[in-house]
């Protein structure tokens, strides 16, 4: 019954979808049916677990497993908790909380007490011995502290920093001896050529683009590298945490703020060419797209695209759960694979787009700040 | 309830606008081929700014 024609494969592809959709729109009913009857709330355990791997952690788990006398097993490693309290610096690890993450479980250190809620370290007033919350589930008896911890981000910048500096240390130590790199230089060798010869000198200029190389180099292959390490199975998310992003884009603020030239400053709190009533008016706009529009768009943008991604992939990946009384564990887990997979396979092209974005618009904001204007004012109206 | 046909309304108005870029593109590119280079990185940028805008106002609405 197969016919082997393009027509016929094509046809069997849209019979293929329509069934998909169908299934699709079936589960939807399943889902509602079951919800009432199953003892364990599967959409909401999925989203807690989407949300938590989104945030930050104070320790490293790579996955849970309930065993056979229903207790939850936590399988990864502990991370040291630094905090500035009332009482100073104080460390311990973060193993002491139990993976606890309500405030039950409370850790005295130096005489003071901690606990640990939604991902942030309290430190409890002197005489309560447990975290009492009010109605909008604030804690009444506990305040935050300055958390220095190692977290898990903090984990992935410095061995994605390590990494980095390894790698291309002993990619410009062959250049001293040879012209032509081996080994893993080779690999990196054309990624350098391509940021420099394609994003620095185009956006930049010739005369100055050398001096900003070395950064630009450094922010693509940070973000690139953090970003597919993000989609290995080890549960990082650096890049989609906004204090991570904020940081890259404040480095870009302050290089192109700091190396704006004369013409850069003139154009933005005197521009010339308009009437002189309208210039204050410019100035304020020009100022705000310059110290916050610019900045925020670039850190917002890496950390929504980041953290979306793995919001879509760990969705996808859920469907197994989901989708398992309707389309049968096999069906469930098949289509699970199927989409995860080919999601995956963009958001590795998304790691380095954004990687090339963020290193693209931060050329061309230094490239505005130190472009120098060979035209005439007074004839040319702006 | 608000804030997600706020939500609705950005995406929206981005996809138009992302549509409208890489439609004039791919324009661009089929009358000069030789220009692909150039007219990608352009899109590119302005896809980006656009795309800023458009978290901005998820992010902010959120």
């Amino acid at each position: 019954m197969i016919i082997l024609t393009m027509k016929g494969v094509q046809q069997s592809f849209k019979f293929l979808a329509l069934l998909v959709l169908v299934l699709f729109s079936g589960s939807i009913y399943a889902n509602t049916s079951n919800e009432n009857e199953g003892q364990v709330d599967t959409k909401k355990e999925v989203e807690d677990y989407i949300l938590h791997h989104i945030q930050d952690s104070h320790d490293f788990s790579l996955f849970s497993y309930t065993n056979d006398e229903g207790e939850r097993k936590h399988v990864g490693f502990p991370l040291p908790i630094v905090i500035w309290t009332s009482q100073g610096l104080v460390s311990f690890i973060s193993s002491e909380f139990h993976h606890n993450d309500d405030g039950h479980v409370i850790v005295e250190k130096n005489g003071l007490k901690f606990a640990k809620i939604h991902g942030k370290i309290y430190e409890l007033e002197a005489n309560a011995s447990s975290v009492n919350f009010d109605e909008e589930h604030h804690a009444v008896n506990a305040h935050k502290v300055l958390d220095f911890s190692i977290t898990k981000s903090v984990v992935g910048v410095l061995l994605v920093g390590i990494l980095m500096f390894f790698a291309f240390t002993s990619l410009a130590k062959q250049y001293k001896k040879k012209a032509i790199p081996t080994g893993f230089g080779r690999v990196l060798e054309p990624l350098v050529l391509y940021v420099r010869d394609e994003i620095a000198r185009p956006n930049i200029g010739e005369k100055h683009y050398r001096k900003f190389t070395g950064y630009l180099l450094t922010v693509f292959f940070f973000i690139w590298v953090l970003n597919l390490l993000g989609l290995t199975p080890m549960g990082f998310n650096v890049t989609g945490q906004l204090a991570v992003t904020a940081c890259l884009a404040i480095f870009t603020l302050i290089i192109y703020t700091v190396s704006g030239n004369k013409d850069y400053w003139t154009h933005i709190l005197w521009m010339p060419g308009v009437p002189v009533l309208i210039r204050p008016v410019l100035a304020i706009i020009e100022l705000a797209g310059a110290l916050l529009i610019k900045p925020f768009s670039l850190l917002v943008r890496l950390f929504a695209n980041i953290s979306a991604g793995h919001i879509v992939v760990m969705s996808l990946i859920a469907i197994m759960f989901t989708l398992k009384e309707s389309l049968g564990v096999a069906g469930a887990t098949g289509l699970s694979l199927v989409l995860s997979f080919f999601i995956t396979l963009i958001e590795v092209l998304v790691a380095f787009l954004q990687a090339y974005i963020f290193t693209m618009l931060s050329a061309l904001f230094i490239g505005m700040a130190v472009a120098e204007h060979e035209h005439d004012h007074n004839t040319s109206g702006h | 309830m608000y804030n997600l046909i706020g939500a609705g309304l950005i995406v929206i108005g981005a996809g138009i606008g992302l549509g409208q870029i890489g439609g004039k593109a791919m324009e661009g590119i089929a009358r000069q081929p030789e220009a692909t280079g150039k007219i990608q990185t352009a899109m590119i940028i302005i896809a980006a700014l656009l795309e800023g805008l458009a978290f901005g106002a998820l992010f902010l609405g959120k």
